[in-house]
């Protein structure tokens, strides 16, 4: 049986494909304009990469914030579970999932079975998400991929406002022009944006052990300072930015075993 | 050095349709200087000097004798004191008038801490009812400032001093930046959005999220869906006037309603805001041959309190 987890992003559509409960394929593909599209061509590539027929696919469950406009979806679910099953069945002692997407941040609580107890998001503000850091890069003028080690090398503290996007920009432009050296600039960044986040894993209550996905978890910068904030080790899976793929992917096993079960 | 801003596409960068960016920038609204004809300055009792620092542009106005002379304004640059320094001197440009025979100068806005020609700061609330006061006489009530990241609700009296105000501290949604982001987006010049969204059968239903940050994805689904560029930017706008809206009835919003700041030169927000808020604001005035214009509102208002403070200086 094979079954594919797709996760319909704002700015990368991802796949994996499952069979017998093994990874055979992951794929990212740009987001773009035709987001339809983009799905259709990450889903082929990813049945190419695994040698098989996308006929062969038995199931596809489908998630993320442009799931309307998945091209084929046998089932879907939210972020939000896909992130708990993914998280417990590559951790099984995970109890908060720490997900930082491009444009929305979640905080799940969930039980051994990966059952969401409560969350929390960040959405509809750029301030709390990967484009924060996205933004921030762009003032600072180096690549997003640098900026982590940069802050490694930091000195000494400054701060930023982390409350919007735009403000910060104008804190970061300011102390560029103060001298400040771009890896305090840079800590302060990855201060601000961790911060932003411990307010909403306050709300939730912090159960170990944790766990940190979405593309910005591949982030050391922020990584590093989850990490130093929270006071805990955060477990980051190998794939991170697939684990809401992957999560859907293992829905997808579940619901087609039923279906199966059912037809028979 | 002009102020890098993050949210916009590079010339030479790929846009989401793959396509390299031409080096247009729709986003670039236009600078300007205007010295008022038939004012001799040379005979002047006193000359004062408003500079006004904003996120985005920073405004000089030269007041003689209490009224204005000279006006410029141009985009902030990354650096407040540089920025303040450029505008002065490009106000005073063919003048034949120095800094130093300004005899006091005031400083306001988002950059004003970081002024060195200023005698002395104030904020650009203050300012901007002062200047309203001036630009349209005593019967404004309600100011609402709205700029490259702030927008403000101010209550004033007759005098143009402040009653109350609020203001966005701590999110720029719904602020001029999201303009130049679509202008960027849409490819439509920034001074001719206003009037585009507004060229529309219906009104279409607000967008749900003012983030600056996130207009260029906000707009891209709707485009994605289908929607003309007129729809997007109707949808937008009207997001816009709705936070401002909401701004001016928690403030308590009375007649006479006047609009400052970068965006009272759009149509679209204007209109909108009137339509929503059902008050009309009062018309902008010729400022092209007067310099009462609305987007230098504070500059003004901190010209005309540089006048007060010089002449309490005079007495004492």
């Amino acid at each position: 049986m094979i079954v594919a987890g797709l996760d319909m992003g704002v700015q990368n559509v991802k796949v994996v494909l499952l069979r017998g409960g093994e990874v055979i394929s992951r794929n990212l593909v740009p987001s773009g304009f035709n987001l339809r599209e983009a799905a259709e061509q990450a889903l082929k590539e990813a049945a190419e990469n695994a040698k098989i027929s996308i006929k062969e696919i038995d199931h596809v469950t489908a998630t993320g914030m442009g799931v309307d406009l998945a091209p084929r979806a046998d089932s879907t679910i939210s972020m939000i579970s896909a992130d708990a099953l993914a998280a417990v069945h590559l951790h099984p002692a995970t109890r908060t999932v720490i997900d930082i997407g491009a444009e929305e941040s979640r905080v799940i609580s969930c039980d051994e079975k990966g059952v969401v107890l409560d969350f929390t998001i960040n959405e509809r503000c750029a301030a709390g998400a990967g484009a924060f850091l996205e933004a921030m890069a762009r003032a600072l003028e180096v690549d997003l991929k640098d900026m982590g080690y940069l802050s490694l090398e930091a000195q000494g503290t400054v701060s930023i406002s982390a409350t919007c996007v735009i403000f910060g920009e104008s804190d970061v432009v300011s102390l560029i022009h103060k001298q400040t050296p771009k890896q305090e600039i840079a800590r302060a960044i990855y201060d601000a944006l961790a911060e932003r986040i411990m307010s909403m894993i306050h709300r939730i209550g912090l159960k170990p052990d944790v766990m940190l996905v979405g593309g910005v978890a591949k982030d050391i910068g922020f990584a590093t300072t989850l990490r130093r904030k929270i006071g805990l080790d955060v477990i980051i899976p190998e794939y991170p930015e697939f684990a809401g793929a992957f999560g859907a992917a293992l829905y997808a096993v579940n619901k087609a075993r039923r279906e199966k079960h059912n037809g028979q | 050095m002009e102020r890098p801003f993050t949210l916009l596409i590079k010339p030479g960068e790929r846009n989401i349709m793959g396509n390299r960016v031409d080096n247009i920038n729709y986003w670039r609204w236009r600078e300007y200087r205007l010295t008022l004809p038939n004012k001799n300055w040379k005979k002047a009792r006193v000359i004062t000097a408003g500079i006004d620092v904003g996120s985005v542009s920073s405004k000089a106005v030269i007041m003689v004798d209490g009224e204005i002379y000279a006006v410029a304004i141009k985009r902030t640059g990354s650096s407040s004191p540089d920025s303040a320094k450029k505008v002065l001197e490009w106000a005073l440009e063919g003048t034949g008038m120095n800094i130093e025979d300004i005899d006091y100068i005031v400083g306001t806005g988002y950059g004003r801490v970081n002024i060195p020609m200023a005698h002395t700061t104030l904020t650009e609330i203050a300012c901007h009812a002062k200047g309203a006061n001036y630009i349209w006489g005593p019967a404004v009530r309600t100011i609402l400032d709205v700029g490259g990241q702030d927008i403000k609700a101010i209550r004033c009296d007759e005098k143009g001093k402040v009653l109350s105000f609020l203001m966005n501290d701590k999110c720029a949604a719904g602020t001029g930046r999201g303009m130049e982001v679509l202008a960027d987006l849409l490819k439509v010049p920034i001074e001719e959005m206003g009037a585009l969204s507004l060229k529309i059968d219906e009104e279409p239903e607000p967008v749900s999220c003012t983030c600056v940050a996130f207009a260029r994805t906000e707009a891209i689904s709707l485009l994605r869906q289908g929607w003309s560029k007129e729809k997007v930017l109707a949808a937008y706008m009207r997001a816009m006037a709705l936070r401002m809206c909401n701004l001016l009835e928690r403030v308590g919003c009375e007649k006479e309603l006047v609009i400052t700041g970068g965006q009272s030169r759009n149509i679209g927000i204007v209109s909108r805001v009137a339509e929503i808020i059902g008050i009309k604001p009062l018309p902008t005035p010729d400022w092209e041959k007067d310099g009462r214009d609305p987007m230098a509102a504070g500059a003004i208002g901190a010209a005309i309190f540089a006048k007060v403070l010089y002449e309490k200086s005079q007495k004492a």
